[in-house]
Parts: C-alpha cells; structure tokens; sequence
C-alpha cells in the first residue's frame, strides 16, 4: 500500500486534467492505497458549501481524505465549507512529504 | 535506492518553436543522461508529439529565418533508445483520430485506467 | 540527528501565476520545520530569484512605492535564504543555466547559483522527497 497526497490547484472546469485528478485519486483509493487530496489554490473552490462538487462528495463516501489550504480558503472568501473537507496549514503538506507520501502536484 | 520516476506530460507545443524542443521531454532527456530511470507518460494533446508527419519548418521573421525546428518525434524516438519507455494513453490517441500507422513505432498505447498502476510502481510521479 | 531534505521543482516567473507565490510558500514552510530544502528553477522560474527586479508605486490605489510595498520575489528569496541559515539549515536555490541565458537573467541576489539538470537529479538522489510544480 502506497500513501498519495495529491494537489489539486484547479477548480474543475479549468480543464479536463483538473477533472482527471478526482477520477486518479478515486483509482488509487480502489486499489487500497491511502489518498489524500490537498486542494490549493482555485482549487479549493468546489470546497464552498453548496457549489456543484458531487464528486469531490463522491471521493469522501470513499475514503479519500479532503484536505483544503486555509489560505487559499482565506483569500477567497470561502467561510462555509463542505462537512468532507478539513482546512489545514500548507505545514501539512511538508509533514506528508516528510513521512514518504508520493506528493504530485496538478 | 535510485527512485524511479514516472513523468506525465499533457501540454503540447508549449514554447515549442522558441525553444526548439518541447522543454519537458529535454529536461527528462537530460536527466536520463544523468542516470535516472524513467517512464513517461504522454496524455492529453501532447500524444501529438508522437505523430511522425510532424513538420515545423520554415518559421520566418523578416530575414531572420529559423534553422533548427522542433523535431519532436525524434525526440521520442531518442529519449527511447536511451531506455525511457513513453506512453501515450489510448483515449487521447483515439480522441485526436490519430492510428497507430501514424505514430512513431517506440511508444507503447496504455489506457487511461492504468495511471493509478503506474503511478503505484513509481517512487516519485512528476505530472508536468 | 541530520535534518530532512527536501527538493522543489518549479517553473514559472514571476507575476504570471498563483503557483510560484504557492511554491515559495511551501519552501518557507519546509524551511520553518527544519529542513534543508533544495529548489531547482526551471524555465521561467530562473526569473524569480532576478536581482534587478524592482518595486513600483500604485497610482490607481493612490500609493507611493513606499506605500505600495510591492513585493519582489526575489526578496522573498533573499528572506528564505536568510532565515534558512537563521535555522542552521540551508536553502540551496539552483537556476538552470541555459534558462538564465535564453532569458538574460544571469544576475541573481546572492546565495543563487547556477546548474544543470544534472543538479536536480543530485538533489533528487539525495532528498528524502521531492515536489514538481509545473506550468500549464
């Protein structure tokens, strides 16, 4: 089993390798790795409570932890977020590196 | 332990004509000369690197005429004879209506579903 | 006990882009939990670390230079060298050279040097992680 933390900085519409990256961590999580997707950037705008994420959802009923920069929260407003998705210090990104998580970025 | 790195590129012509190359294959290109071991995978339109009627000469600017185009499928077809496998996924292959016949032989067809497996026989993913 | 390393990859310049301010922003953070931290500038990334970029003022908010306060990068470079040293660590920031030279940004603030892919594969072998930030 391998651990993954993977970095979405783009909200989905900005481009199918953005939707791409839901559907990879979905697969990893299906072949019993532990996955984390650290949202950044845009893309921790699907994270606001009530925009269209279902499958940001989707990856939470599946184990996939959801993790948002409070930064980049922060910076855009985004106070009321989805239950699924913790806020963290970008920190947490060094501590997984750290601890030997594969860290790709998208 | 040497990590062995799986690298996906998915932007195509990129800077491709100012630089002569596509910066992301030389960079891998360079490191393999410095003893990394590689895949790549090419996704997106960058499968289109991969197209063997690729022709970017004669790019002009006044008097100033460029002398070295792009040559990417060469570029594929060297960074593989140096023993990186290259991939190009199926999907985007068959997306962009291209068929085998037209691509350069040393790249490999692999399914959009495998990049979860790759990504797992990796130690480091670079998804440029 | 040796303090971790950890190398970055990053390639975009400066003002074009969230991803260079959010990959500074994990270098200081590596940097304030201890640890040697390696970065490779690739393309127009060679540009953050520019020693003549300078500051201006901001006349359509009304402010002065001085009140614009306008970030450089390589200032916020020149901060992550110094506090690196602070920690007893080391931040060892390498441009790659062929990038410098198609742009004409040799001049770097100090504690930036230049290199090759080769560096970056050293740095790789030798980190305990290490983090591409492209550009698309």
């Amino acid at each position: 089993m391998n651990r993954f933390l993977l970095m979405g900085s783009r909200e989905p519409t900005e481009g199918e390798s953005a939707r791409d990256l839901y559907e990879i961590a979905a697969d990893l999580k299906k072949q019993g790795n532990e996955v984390a997707l650290f949202l950044v950037q845009n893309g921790v705008l699907p994270a606001r409570k009530g925009a269209r994420a279902e499958a940001l959802d989707r990856l939470a009923t599946m184990g996939v932890q959801l993790l948002a920069d409070d930064f980049s929260l922060r910076e855009r407003g985004i106070t009321d977020r989805r239950p699924a998705v913790q806020a963290v210090s970008i920190d947490s990104v060094i501590d997984r590196m750290l601890e030997g998580w594969k860290v790709i970025w998208n | 332990m040497t990590p062995k790195v799986l690298s996906i590129i998915e932007t195509a012509y990129r800077a491709t004509l100012e630089e002569q190359d596509d910066t992301t294959v030389w960079f891998l290109h360079a490191l393999k000369g410095a003893g990394s071991p590689q895949t790549l995978l090419l996704r997106g339109n960058a499968v289109n690197y991969a197209v063997r009627s690729q022709d970017a000469s004669g790019l002009a600017f006044g008097a100033r005429k460029q002398t070295q185009p792009p040559r990417l499928a060469e570029d594929l077809s060297s960074i593989s004879r140096k023993g990186v496998t290259v991939l190009l996924q199926k999907e985007d292959v068959e997306r962009l209506g291209l068929s085998r016949d037209q691509l350069i032989p040393e790249v490999e067809l692999v399914g959009r579903t495998r990049i979860a497996t790759l990504m797992d026989e990796h130690d480091l993913v670079w998804w440029f | 006990m040796d303090a971790p390393t950890l190398t970055f990859l990053m390639m975009d310049p400066p003002y074009e882009s969230a991803r260079s301010t959010t990959a500074l922003r994990l270098v200081d953070a590596a940097i304030r939990k201890g640890c040697n931290v390696n970065v490779f500038a690739y393309e127009g990334a060679v540009s953050l670390s520019f020693a003549k970029q300078a500051p201006h003022a901001n006349t359509v908010h009304g402010r002065d230079a001085q009140q614009e306060d306008h970030p450089n990068p390589k200032d916020w470079i020149a901060a992550l060298i110094a506090a690196a040293e602070k920690g007893g660590r080391k931040l060892d920031w390498v441009n790659c050279g062929l990038c410098i030279d198609e742009r004409g940004v040799a001049e770097a603030v100090p504690g930036v040097r230049r290199g090759s892919p080769a560096d970056f594969w050293k740095f790789v072998e030798s980190s305990k992680n290490t983090l591409v930030i492209p550009t698309r």
